[in-house]
């Protein structure tokens, strides 16, 4: 047996043992463990089960082992995923840390930054939120204004973040700031603590009743020289780096594993399913082929590049053409769904609707900011048309 | 796994890129058509194809093939589908010499490979009756009579019928007009008496005929194995013909599509390049997507194909839905974007929009091949 068919064998057998029953199936919303600070587990298997992935450095499952990773190869933690997949096994730890912060710190921090922030993040006890867009600065990111006076050993923050997602409940914030005037090469990557005085959120209430963001102010919030990542003035080639990551992450939402929307042909089959299981409306049943069969085209494609660049033949475009495809293709899931469900889709509480079709209902509207939130799908197009197709400006 | 190319794969990759950019560019389609040429594809190109091992890719090394297997073939599509070359490549070494090594004894096996691997023969598939595919509903019937049969009915877009040396004819000897139980497959000579072949001139000028077969009498050795039972020997071939043609498709749309781009970037209107509009910027890269997601499922059917899973029948109406989706875009956005030249016959963008319709009803359009796919999951 060859080192990577021992590996699947006893990951298979440790996740057998480790999961419990319900963290194998599909995860509702306020199940998610974010960890924190001040965690919380609605569901105390989460918490088991939270905890002996942190013991096996699972959480993150690529990272030194050194920084409370897992120390797996890209072939191994590729195992893991399928053996996770197979069992229906629950993210176990959910976080900007890990998809977002800790990649760019791997990369970019110093030593000593790393040890002070990655292993706090693979143990879930920091958790982290996002300070890049601002009222005047979504899709042109790089006019931002927030300031930062360098004042020796701190700098001084003051201005203004908005759409900051969980800005509310997080520990740090990363942050973009403006340390020069130039537009690109004058902004910087600060990391802070969301408790340093001057720091204030304020939550938005979303279409789909979550409130999930916020706007997020700052006023003469000190923060330690210490804490900038990369140079100063430096930080918009970091800023990119980690939109990349953030762009994977969100592509892959509608597959996440232990997702809580079951697969459209399964509600389709619910509300339109004849007595042989096929569906009666041949126009939905047509769009629902078409969708399911993009899907698993699209599956193939990450796939197909994940192999590509382990063969050292990546493509530099792909995060935004999965960024752009994933994104409209939960999309079309979620108002494909509504057809087929009709209204029983469209219930915002009450009991003459079940609590998956409520569920349906708020993951449909929350769907629609998949191709804004990480750099909307137009701009994915414009960064398509001009790093991948070499189109003029 | 062949989602990515392995050296020798790119080996043969180049070897076909040369082939058919020197010898076989789109002009020589343009001057086949313009001739109206008899044969339809240049013979001694075909016979060059075959001495590279193409036109026996699929059979054996010992019924005198090269066995490359569909991802190697995929292959080679792929690069016919970019100059759009007319040949025997579907017809036979897609279609009629795998289904003489499917359904085939070992003695018809030994008979005919041999010859189709040498490109002495070409072999073409009589199977759909009706302007849609439809390959079970079939009305041509074969009745026995004494030690043999007697065949009788019509076949349509039968692909190469016009020159081909021997006919598979798929005829009725029990059941239901669309019942998949029931069919024999016959191997028939293309001159037999009864047979009259009228070629079509389609709008791709590639190469195919209408068969009618007015009781025509044949032996009961003409049967290509089992009667009855020709339809188990035929469904893979034909799953195999559809992933071989998603991949020429595949090609075809790549070509259009870079030549589509290459325009965006000379044309100059209003003081700059074209391609610096938004709105087109747009169409181009939505065009790459569905490209790049064609690439990575006709590769997973030719893989499948070659370790023979069971999961070939979805993922052969996967990729031949998939190709039929982008290539109708891409042609279709190909002439739009060219403009005004884009009308004209002297620009050859033109010729990727004919060959695509054409290949897009061959063996099933994407509405075919979406409900095959729902039927196979279950809704
Ligand atoms: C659910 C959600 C969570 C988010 N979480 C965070 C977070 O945690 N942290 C954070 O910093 N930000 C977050 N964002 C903000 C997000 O990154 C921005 O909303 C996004 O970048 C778009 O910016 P904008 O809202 O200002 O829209 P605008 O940039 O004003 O865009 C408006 C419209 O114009 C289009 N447009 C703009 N420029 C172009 C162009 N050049 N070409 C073509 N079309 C263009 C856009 O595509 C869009 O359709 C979140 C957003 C959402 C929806």
């Amino acid at each position: 047996m060859s080192t990577l068919d021992s590996f699947r064998v006893a990951t298979r057998a440790w996740l057998e043992a480790n999961c419990p029953a319900s963290m194998r199936t599909p995860m509702p919303e306020d199940e998610r463990v974010w960890g924190g600070r001040q965690p919380s587990f609605k569901n105390p298997e989460s918490k088991i089960w939270f905890e002996r992935m942190v013991s096996r450095g699972w959480t993150v499952p690529t990272w030194p082992t050194a920084w409370g990773g897992g120390g797996l190869t890209t072939d191994e933690a590729q195992i893991l995923n399928d053996e996770m997949t197979r069992l229906n096994c629950r993210t176990p730890l959910f976080g900007f840390g890990i998809s977002m912060l800790g990649p760019v710190l791997l990369k970019y921090g110093t030593e000593a930054q790393k040890a002070e922030h990655l292993p706090p993040i693979a143990r879930g006890e920091i958790r982290w939120c996002q300070g890049y867009s601002e009222p005047n600065a979504g899709s042109d990111l790089a006019n931002l204004q927030t300031k930062a006076e360098n004042r020796g050993d701190h700098f001084l923050v003051n201005g203004q973040k908005i759409w900051t997602s969980y800005a509310h409940l997080a520990d740090w914030i990363f942050c973009l700031v403006r340390t020069d005037s130039a537009k690109h090469r004058g902004i910087s990557f600060l990391l802070f603590d969301m408790r340093t005085a001057g720091v204030k959120t304020r939550p938005i209430a979303l279409i789909s009743g979550a409130s999930v963001f916020c706007e997020t102010f700052f006023d003469n919030v000190r923060v330690p020289t210490r804490n900038l990542v990369g140079q100063l003035n430096n930080g918009w080639q970091i800023a990119k780096e980690l939109l990349q990551h953030e762009r994977g992450m969100i592509s892959q939402i509608g597959r996440a594993i232990g997702g809580t929307v079951p697969p459209v042909e399964v509600v389709a089959k619910q509300y339109l399913g004849d007595a042989t299981g096929k569906i009666s409306d041949p126009v939905l049943r047509d769009a629902v082929a078409r969708q399911v069969m993009n899907d698993r085209a699209f599956e193939l494609t990450i796939r197909r590049a994940g192999q590509e660049s382990a063969a050292g033949a990546a493509d530099g475009g792909a995060s935004s053409m999965f960024k752009y495809y994933g994104t409209e293709q939960n999309k079309k899931k979620f108002e494909l769904i509504l057809k087929c469900a009709g209204t029983q889709a469209l219930g915002w509480t009450g009991p003459d609707f079940t609590p998956d079709e409520l569920t349906l209902c708020r993951t449909w509207l929350r769907s629609k900011g998949n191709s804004i939130e990480g750099g909307t799908s137009e701009i994915q197009l414009n960064v398509i048309a001009k790093r991948v197709l070499g189109l003029p400006d | 796994m062949g989602l990515v190319l392995n050296e020798e794969q790119r080996m043969l990759q180049r070897s076909a890129q040369e082939f058919f950019s020197a010898r076989q560019p789109l002009k020589a389609l343009r001057t086949l058509r313009d001739n109206q040429d008899a044969t339809g594809f240049d013979r001694e190109l075909w016979r060059a194809m075959a001495e590279l091992g193409w036109a026996g890719i699929l059979i054996p090394e010992a019924y005198g093939g090269a066995a490359f297997g569909y991802q190697g073939l995929g292959l080679i599509l792929e690069e016919a589908g970019r100059s759009l070359a007319a040949s025997p490549l579907i017809s036979t070494a897609l279609l009629g010499g795998p289904l003489i090594l499917s359904a085939g004894s070992e003695a018809q096996k030994h008979a005919w490979l041999g010859a189709v691997a040498a490109g002495e023969r070409v072999v073409a598939l009589a199977l759909d009756e009706r302007s849609r595919h439809a390959p079970t509903s079939i009305a041509t019937r074969a009745k026995s009579q004494g030690s043999g049969y007697v065949l009788k009915g019509s076949k349509v877009m039968v692909l190469d019928g016009h020159v081909a040396d021997q006919l598979l004819v798929v005829a009725r000897t029990s059941g239901a007009d669309d019942a998949a139980q029931g069919l024999t497959i016959f191997v028939v000579d293309a001159t037999a008496r009864g047979i009259t072949r009228t070629r079509l001139t389609l709008v791709d000028s590639r190469n195919a005929a209408n068969v009618a077969f007015d009781n025509v009498e044949v032996a009961a050795t003409a049967v290509l194995g089992m009667p009855d039972s020709g339809y188990a020997a035929l469904a893979p071939v034909l799953d195999g013909a559809r992933v071989g043609l998603a991949a020429e498709m595949l090609g075809s749309g790549l070509e259009a599509f870079e030549r589509t781009l290459n325009y965006l970037k000379l044309r100059v209107q209003f003081g700059v390049p074209i391609g610096s509009f938004q709105a087109l910027k747009h169409r181009a890269a939505l065009m790459y997507c569905e490209i790049e997601l064609t690439r990575s499922v006709v590769l997973e059917a030719l893989t499948a194909l070659d370790e023979q899973r069971g999961d070939v029948p979805q993922l052969a109406s996967l990729a031949k839905a998939k190709a039929c989706e982008m290539l109708e875009l891409v042609s279709s956005e190909a002439i739009q974007l060219f403009g005004g030249i884009g009308m004209t016959d002297e620009e050859e963008i033109g010729f990727f929009i004919k060959r695509a319709r054409v290949a897009q009803q061959t063996f099933g359009d994407a509405v075919f091949h979406r409900d095959r796919y729902a039927t196979s999951m279950g809704f």
